[in-house]
């Protein structure tokens, strides 16, 4: 196959660099393909003895009885989180989303990330109350019951950490997988009642220009956030992917802020301020704020920005012998719906368009794709995403350019830097095996 | 048109307003004064500070018994985070308000116990941490007055993202 490198984005959609192909043209050859999959299949079996096909023990079997509340299958263990904090010392906890692992957009909700101080705390969701009070009209209080009387929405969202995909900024390349450097990202459809529609009841008094949420867990984080999201987008969540919240995620209600980072879509909610000024909480002055050589630290960065990663393939997904593959990965924005995602298999040197999967929706995980003939050589896979308000995912020399270069390796568990939506680069060597690379 | 249709159209119009404004209006209203043990919150003015006072010599008793054990001797940090270092984000060198150390001491430590030191005790604490940092004298009092006052070495540190990006 002739392989064109062409450095006009426009005309890129034909192929790539080592082999990516033309997700049109893979279409219009589906059957054609197909046809050839299932003669070369037919060849390999006739080829491979007289013995007709067994019929397998589980179909001779009576099956399992259907349990109450179901868990996937036996022979997916693996695909769990990882622990920093498994022994529950006294310090923070995180659990990472194993992306590698999973395909589609929606993270199923025993494998939502979660970033917690103190573990989940066991609230009676009979005493859970919600109080909105502070710069409003009258002061209210909610509880569960009811809050499922008022009018509910249901959106699907991301919601990232704001230190996710830190170990970018090391020096060098550091050695783990997407599970390590992008799990602290997930999507989940959440249903709730917008905040806008309380505030409604309790009025807002026109001092108030910011709002403060509060958590009911044993440190009561809490976050100054601008009015404005308040009346925008925010929601008051009681459902994930369709069941009540998770306790990891902040049962039996939590704040979602969506596109804005992790942290402040304020888990175990209970209680909402509103504000002339931020009060300047520990979240927002000590954490979650970010030293840049050179200059002031920023503070308040509210939106994770645009940002794509490669799940498939990656490391640990070592490739079997050229071939076909389908390369996809993940895209979002805090800032609306993903408009593009290019691909390169030469470390960035030719670029070709992937498909999006529908839905696309704004501050979502989208899902990306890309037909791929591997030829067997070095590769160096990248993903890069355009979002619809115009915005670009960086590349590595122009994080350097606005936040300084790099100058230390930390362990894949630590957060050199926030907001890190740099381009990541998959290596893949001549057996096939992935590792993280600069490119 | 008929005012059986102007009518029609003044009720749509009525309901359409009525809709977007309707609020099933359940919430029980509270006073501020049902929430005096919720509100802890703290602004950097000083504003919701509790009655007390502490001491860097008080708070440093505080300090011993609950605090060094994650933190280390005079916040050289241990097993969680260094408090008063010139190295790593500390009191020393990033936090940008005072109040903030006495707020979250207040909210979320010591970790096994949060919510458990008294206003004193918390000012002694902020005021021990303070004084390790040279950020005030051994000697100064902290309290509702003096500790939103004190000045932070990275005050200035900062520039607000928001709301510049979008």
């Amino acid at each position: 196959m002739s392989i064109s490198k062409r450095s006009d984005l426009e005309s890129l959609e034909a192929v790539a660099g080592n082999g990516l192909i033309n997700r049109r043209m893979l279409l219009g050859r589906g059957i054609a393909l197909a046809g050839a999959t299932t003669a070369s299949a037919s060849a390999t079996l006739t080829s491979a003895g007289a013995e007709p096909l067994p019929v397998d023990p589980w179909s001779l079997a009576v099956g399992s009885p259907i349990p109450l509340y179901e868990t996937p299958a036996k022979y997916e263990k693996h695909v769990v989180r990882t622990l920093t904090n498994p022994n529950h010392e006294p310090r923070t906890s995180n659990a990472r989303t194993p992306h590698h692992l999973l395909n589609g957009t929606i993270t199923p909700n025993g494998l939502h990330f979660v970033v917690s101080r103190t573990g989940f705390p066991d609230i009676d969701p009979a005493k859970h109350r919600l109080v909105i009070h502070g710069l409003v009209k009258q002061p209210k209080i909610f509880d569960l019951e009811t809050l499922a009387r008022y009018p509910m929405e249901s959106r699907i969202c991301f919601v990232e950490c704001g230190g996710n995909s830190g170990p970018l900024y090391n020096k060098d390349p550091i050695q783990a997988n997407v599970q390590a450097i992008h799990g602290l990202v997930s999507c989940s459809e959440w249903t709730g009642v917008r905040l806008s529609t309380l505030l409604e009841e309790t009025g807002i008094d026109p001092k108030a220009k910011w709002f403060l949420a509060e958590g009911a867990d044993a440190p009561s984080m809490n976050r100054s956030i601008p009015l404005a999201k308040a009346l925008d987008d925010a929601m008051i969540a009681l459902y994930q992917n369709g069941e009540r919240i998770n306790p990891s995620q902040g049962y039996p209600m939590r704040l979602l802020v969506p596109g804005y980072e992790g942290n402040m879509n304020v888990k175990w909610l209970h209680r909402i301020k509103l504000i002339e000024s931020p009060v300047m909480a520990i979240n927002e002055t000590m954490q979650y704020t970010m030293r840049i050589a050179g200059q002031k630290s920023w503070q308040f960065y509210f939106p994770q920005e645009v940002k794509s990663f490669v799940t498939h393939p990656s490391p640990g997904l070592t490739l079997k012998g050229p071939g076909f593959y389908e390369i996809s990965g993940l895209a979002y924005s805090g800032n609306g719906r993903i408009s593009r995602v290019m691909v390169s298999a030469d470390g960035g040197k030719s670029w070709a368009q992937a498909a999006l999967q529908d839905p696309v929706l704004s501050k979502a995980l989208t899902r990306f794709r890309m037909p791929w003939r591997w030829d067997g050589q070095p590769v160096v896979l990248q993903s890069r995403a355009w979002d619809e308000a115009g915005n670009v995912q960086p590349t590595r020399a122009q994080i350097a350019a606005e936040r300084g270069e790099p100058r230390v390796n930390v362990p894949v568990t630590a957060f050199p830097m926030g907001h890190m939506n740099v381009i990541t680069s998959w290596g893949i060597d001549g057996k096939g095996e992935v590792k993280h690379v600069y490119a | 048109m008929s005012m059986h249709s102007n009518l029609l159209v003044a009720a749509a119009l009525l309901f359409a307003t009525g809709a977007a404004a309707e609020t099933p209006g359940l919430g029980k209203s509270v006073t501020e004064a049902d929430l005096a043990l919720w509100d802890i919150s703290i602004g950097p003015d000083g504003a919701g500070l509790p009655p007390g006072s502490g001491t860097p010599t008080q708070g440093k008793a505080v300090y011993e018994q609950k605090c060094e054990l994650c933190h280390g001797k005079e916040g050289a940090g241990g097993r969680n985070a260094t408090l008063v270092s010139t190295k790593d984000r500390t009191v020393t060198n990033y936090v940008p308000h005072a109040t903030t150390i006495f707020d979250f001491t207040r909210r979320a430590m010591p970790w096994q116990q949060p919510k458990t030191l008294t206003a004193d005790e918390t000012y002694g604490v902020t005021a021990y941490l303070l004084a390790l940092a040279k950020i005030i004298g051994e000697n100064d009092v902290m309290n509702a007055e003096t500790l939103p006052k004190v000045r932070m070495p990275n005050r200035d540190g900062f520039v607000s993202k928001y709301p510049e990006k979008r």
